[in-house]
Parts: structure tokens; C-alpha cells; sequence
């Protein structure tokens, strides 16, 4: 081993025997630096993946979505609209779409109902989402009754409960035929809820949307890139307000780091003195006080990270589920697919090891750069 | 040889609390001898030491090791002076609490970085020659006055030093032990070392092997 490699070896044992020492006090900064990583971690790591989640979601909605409005208000959209449309350069399909929602009072929950275009259901049966399905307490085979738009009670046989990997968007989804769409919600033949369409090219879809605007006056577009920039502001503002409520405790340890940090015991002092009066430099003291400060706080960093990890990718981010996903009766419940975003982890990294080591630092500069005869003294 | 020309050491120079430690002290100090600086509380003893030992600087005047000024060099070279040239035993023994014994002792080499194992080899050696081999593992806080005595004097003696300094050896000993610490610096100076002690013991500065007795009064030397 070289000697400059060694020496830092001398220095680190040296740091690792103090730590050791005082063992009580830098176990408990310990835990209050690893509990505030760990906080702010999961928010971060859980809103990022929730984001994440919505954006590969949303890969799989229509590039355009076309509604009619009637007094500014959403309205039901006539199928002959596709044919006014016609043939717009560069769209590559267009189809009406029938969804809505349902409010069930025996559960006071929402529900979406839905015509699948990629599958047929059987007039009078259902596919259900997980969450129905547990609320309801319903299984394949079950019949699940509502009352219907014109007040007669409507029986579904339910065929099948979705699949759980796609809980965050079928939690509540209810998959019914045409037919009994439009007979339960009283939806006319050639009626539509709204419209969507596939364009081939990402960069034509703007040209789409005004093309429709001058076509359909009384249509808004909907593109799918505005709806996902939506969801990140959404997504973005509700962390901001886990941060905002976090920013007591956030401040309190800030304000604990730096008595931690700038406040050295006498006993610290002392030990400045004598390690300076048996032959130290200044710059060996402060290199080890330096080593104290990363060694805490990277390993803060690291369990506090590594907590968060499995809370939110392992235990659901059990802690701030609530505000971060939405609020809702039927809460989806889903594992959010680990993903850790390198930018993210370098943020949080240099707000907290990067303040604390520099804030260990400053003190110890001042009590190391002083004559060490004050320990003759001592 | 040191070589101590007027050398004065001025606290809060300047300040109504003005205090003129040392006042023009010119000493030369014999290698391989035991000299003591003996005089009352205040009597700047500690301070001279001090200079000698490069732990604080002269307000004015010369400090020189073998003929080299040591008064004005930067303090990254006197450290290096300090660290070879000279060892340190304090009136407190100032060890490092919670360390072990062997740990107090290697500290003074960390900034060399010797091979591990050779820097282990020769505290052992040393804590084997003062009587301690069987407590290298045990806490400082646990030693006796007379142990943690021994330890410091090792700890002092671990970068091989020309020149030994020791404040008030004695003040936390009784005279048995005193006695054995004045044996320990007879058994140093055999072994070719230069031993400078500050004291008002008489067991220190009456001791057969004090070779020379200096006697310090208000900062100025009374018999030079």
C-alpha cells in the first residue's frame, strides 16, 4: 500500500475508534440523519415511479381524443363525426369510444365503465377490477346488480376480475358490451362518449388538432402529451406538499446537524489539542474530522436510501400512499416497478451529505489552526 | 543541541491584560543530558518548554536545533520538527479517552504511515520495556497514575525522538513513583537521549541523574 493511501488508512481506524467511542450521540445522529433521507427518499423514489408508471400507462392512449362540447360542457359525440372528419392526412385510425361513471352508494365508490375495443363481452356479463372485486366481494360467476340510468336494476354476470398488474388504472374498471352500455346509461344508437385518434407521425399531431378545431367548431382535442404533462404537475405538486410537511422535521434536523456539527464538546477540544501537540497537522486533524462527517453521513445516506427503497417498492410506500396516489374509496393496490433515477439520487445526495460534512468541517478548522500549546496548559 | 537566544513570549501583546511569560531567556541545552526548568506557578516554565518543544512560537528571539533557527518556519514544517525531534509527556498525560493502550501509543506515527505491522511491533516493544505489555488492550481510563505515566512516556518515545519533553511529570505521581519515573529518564538518557523536564518536585530536579538545573523566575532565568 502506498503511504498516502496508508496514512488515510491511519485516519480512517483513527475516525472509526471515535465514532465508536461516542458511540451513543453518533448512533442517534445516525438515526436522525437516516429518518430524513428515508423521508425524503420515498417521497422522491415513490412519486418518480408513480409518474413513471402513468407515462407507460398513457404510451397506450389514443394520440388524439375528441370530445363535443355543448355550453362548454363535455357533451355526447354523433358517430357521423367520423365521417366528417374523413380522411385527415397523417391520422392512421379513428374510432368512437363509449366510457362514463357510476356511482354505487352500497360501497360510496366510483366506478369507470367501459366498451373494450380489443374484446368482446357477452350481452349481460363483466370483467371487473381487483378493487370492485374486494369491495364487492365478488368472484367470477357472481352477479353484480346495479341500478341503472332509468332506474330498473341491471344484473351483470361477472366473467372475469382483471388482472392485478394494472391496478392503478383498473381498480375501479367495469368492462361491459355495447349493448348494455348504452341500454344502462340510456345512450342513443350512433351516440359516442368521445372520439379517438392515432396519428403516425408524433410531430403531426398539433397539425391534427387544428385541422379538427376548424373542422368540428364545437370539439375540443385532447392530446395525449398534455395529458401527461398533467399528470407530472400533479404528481410534482402533490410531493411538493409531502415536502412542504416534511419541511418541519426537515428544518428541526438541519438545525440538530449544525449544533451536531459546529459545536465542538470540550472534550473534542481537547483531544484537538493533544492529537495536534503529539505531532498531528492541521491538516491530518481536519482530514479525519472530514472522514467523521462523510463516514456519518454516507452511511446515513445509505440506510436512509435503502429504507425508503423498501418501503416503497416492497411495502407499497405504506406511509404516504394517501396523499401521493390520489383519494379515492377503492384504493389500487399495485407494486410500483423499482426504478431509481440517477439525477434524483445525485439531488438528494448533495443536499445532505454535501451540508453536513462541510458543516463538521468549519469548526474543526477553527480549533485545529490554533498553537497546540493550549493542551500544555489544559 | 537547542540554543535558545532572548527568547520572549508575549501574551495578549498589546491588550490591557499584557503578560510577558518569558522575558529574553538565552539557555543552550547539552544533548544526551537531563536538564530541568524548576521554578514556582507563572514562573514561565511551561511556556519556555513550549518554544523548545515547537508548540508555540517566540514573540521575539531565536530558537535553534542543531545551529538551525526552528522560530520561523511555517507551521507545517515545525510540526515535522516537532513530530521527529521531539516526544511529549504531559503534566495530565493528556492520553485519549476510550482508546486503548496500544492505540494512545501508535498515535503520534498515524501521520507517518509506518507498515502496520512494524508500527505495532515497536509499541509493543515499548509497552513490553515499561512494564505495561499485559495492558495494551485495556481503556486508558482504567490505568493507574504510575501506568498511564509509563503509556505516555511510550507513546512519547514511539517516533524514536531525539529529545524527550516532559511538564510536570510528577504532579499526579507520589514519590515512589516519582522515583521510578526519574529512573525511567536515567534508563532514556543511557540510551543517548536528551531529556528536558519542568518541575518544582524535589524528587525531579534532586535526582542523582539531573544533570542541570535551570531556574526560572517572572519569565527571566535567575542563574544562567
Amino acid at each position: 500500500m502506498s503511504h498516502p493511501l496508508r496514512r488515510q488508512r491511519y485516519l480512517i481506524d483513527f475516525t472509526l475508534a471515535s465514532l465508536w467511542r461516542r458511540r451513543g450521540k453518533n448512533l442517534g445522529l445516525l438515526g436522525v440523519y437516516g429518518l430524513i433521507v428515508f423521508l425524503l427518499a420515498s417521497v422522491m423514489l415513490f412519486s418518480q415511479a408513480l409518474r413513471r408508471e402513468a407515462g407507460l400507462l398513457l404510451e397506450g392512449a389514443p394520440a388524439v381524443t375528441l370530445q363535443r362540447l355543448l355550453a362548454g360542457r363535455h357533451d355526447l359525440i354523433p358517430g357521423d363525426y367520423l365521417t366528417r372528419i374523413g380522411r385527415l392526412r397523417g391520422v392512421s385510425d379513428q374510432y368512437g369510444r363509449l366510457w362514463g361513471y357510476f356511482y354505487d352508494p352500497a360501497v360510496r365508490a366510483n366506478y369507470t365503465l367501459m366498451v373494450p375495443r380489443d374484446r368482446e363481452v357477452a350481452q349481460g356479463e363483466v370483467l371487473i377490477g381487483a378493487g370492485i372485486a374486494r369491495t364487492r366481494g365478488l368472484g367470477p360467476g357472481d352477479v353484480l346488480s346495479l341500478r341503472s340510468a332509468g332506474g330498473t336494476a341491471f344484473a351483470f354476470r361477472v366473467a372475469e376480475v382483471l388482472a392485478a398488474e394494472a391496478e392503478l388504472v383498473s381498480a375501479d374498471l367495469m368492462l361491459v358490451g355495447e349493448g348494455d352500455f348504452r341500454t344502462f346509461f340510456g345512450i342513443p344508437a350512433g351516440m359516442y362518449t368521445d372520439l379517438a385518434l392515432e396519428v403516425r407521425n408524433p410531430r403531426e399531431v398539433r397539425t391534427v388538432a387544428e385541422k379538427l378545431v376548424t373542422l368540428l367548431p364545437d370539439t375540443r382535442p385532447i392530446l395525449r402529451e398534455e395529458i401527461l404533462r398533467t399528470y407530472d404537475a400533479l404528481f410534482q405538486w402533490r410531493q411538493g406538499i409531502v415536502f412542504v410537511l416534511l419541511a418541519g422535521s426537515l428544518l428541526a434536523f438541519v438545525i440538530f446537524a449544525w449544533d451536531r456539527a459546529s459545536g465542538l464538546s470540550a472534550e473534542e477540544r481537547r483531544e484537538i489539542g493533544i492529537l495536534k501537540a503529539i505531532g498531528w497537522e492541521t491538516g491530518d486533524v481536519l482530514r479525519m474530522k472530514f472522514w467523521e462527517g462523510a463516514l456519518v453521513s454516507l452511511a446515513a445516506f445509505l440506510l436512509g436510501y435503502l429504507a425508503a427503497y423498501a418501503h416503497v417498492f416492497l411495502a407499497d410506500a405504506a406511509l404516504f400512499a394517501p396523499v401521493l396516489k390520489g383519494w379515492a374509496v377503492l384504493y389500487p393496490q399495485f407494486r410500483l416497478v423499482p426504478y431509481v433515477d440517477g439525477l434524483q439520487v445525485a439531488t438528494l445526495f448533495f443536499f445532505t451529505v454535501f451540508p453536513y460534512t462541510v458543516a463538521t468541517l468549519i469548526p474543526i478548522w477553527r480549533a485545529a489552526t490554533t498553537d497546540p500549546d493550549a493542551v500544555m496548559r489544559g | 543541541m537547542i540554543e535558545l537566544r532572548e527568547v520572549t513570549k508575549v501574551f495578549h501583546e498589546g491588550l490591557p491584560n499584557e503578560l510577558r511569560a518569558v522575558d529574553g531567556v538565552s539557555l543552550t541545552i547539552a544533548p544526551n543530558r537531563i536538564t530541568v526548568l524548576r521554578g514556582p506557578s507563572g514562573s514561565g516554565k511551561t511556556t519556555l518548554l513550549s518554544m523548545i518543544g515547537c508548540l508555540a512560537r517566540p514573540t521575539s528571539g531565536r530558537i535553534l536545533l542543531h545551529g538551525r533557527n526552528l522560530s520561523g518556519l511555517p507551521e507545517r514544517f515545525l510540526t515535522a520538527v516537532r513530530r521527529e525531534t521531539f516526544g511529549f509527556t504531559f503534566q495530565r498525560f493528556n492520553l485519549i479517552q476510550g482508546l486503548s493502550v496500544l492505540a494512545n501509543v501508535m498515535l503520534p506515527a498515524y501521520p507517518l504511515a509506518p507498515d502496520h505491522g512494524e508500527l505495532v511491533a515497536r509499541a509493543r516493544a515499548l509497552l513490553a520495556q515499561f512494564g505495561l505489555k499485559d495492558k495494551e488492550a485495556a481503556r486508558v481510563e482504567w490505568l493507574s497514575g504510575g501506568e498511564a505515566q509509563r503509556t505516555a512516556i511510550c507513546r512519547a518515545l514511539i517516533n524514536d525522538p531525539e529529545v524527550l519533553i516532559a511538564d510536570e511529570p510528577t504532579a499526579n505521581l507520589d514519590s515512589r513513583l516519582s522515583r521510578e519515573f526519574m529512573g525511567i529518564m536515567d534508563g532514556l538518557k543511557a540510551a543517548g537521549r536528551t531529556l528536558i523536564l519542568t518541575s518544582h518536585d524535589p524528587e525531579v530536579f534532586e535526582a542523582d541523574c539531573v544533570d542541570r538545573v535551570v531556574t526560572l523566575h517572572d519569565g527571566a532565568v535567575l542563574d544562567p
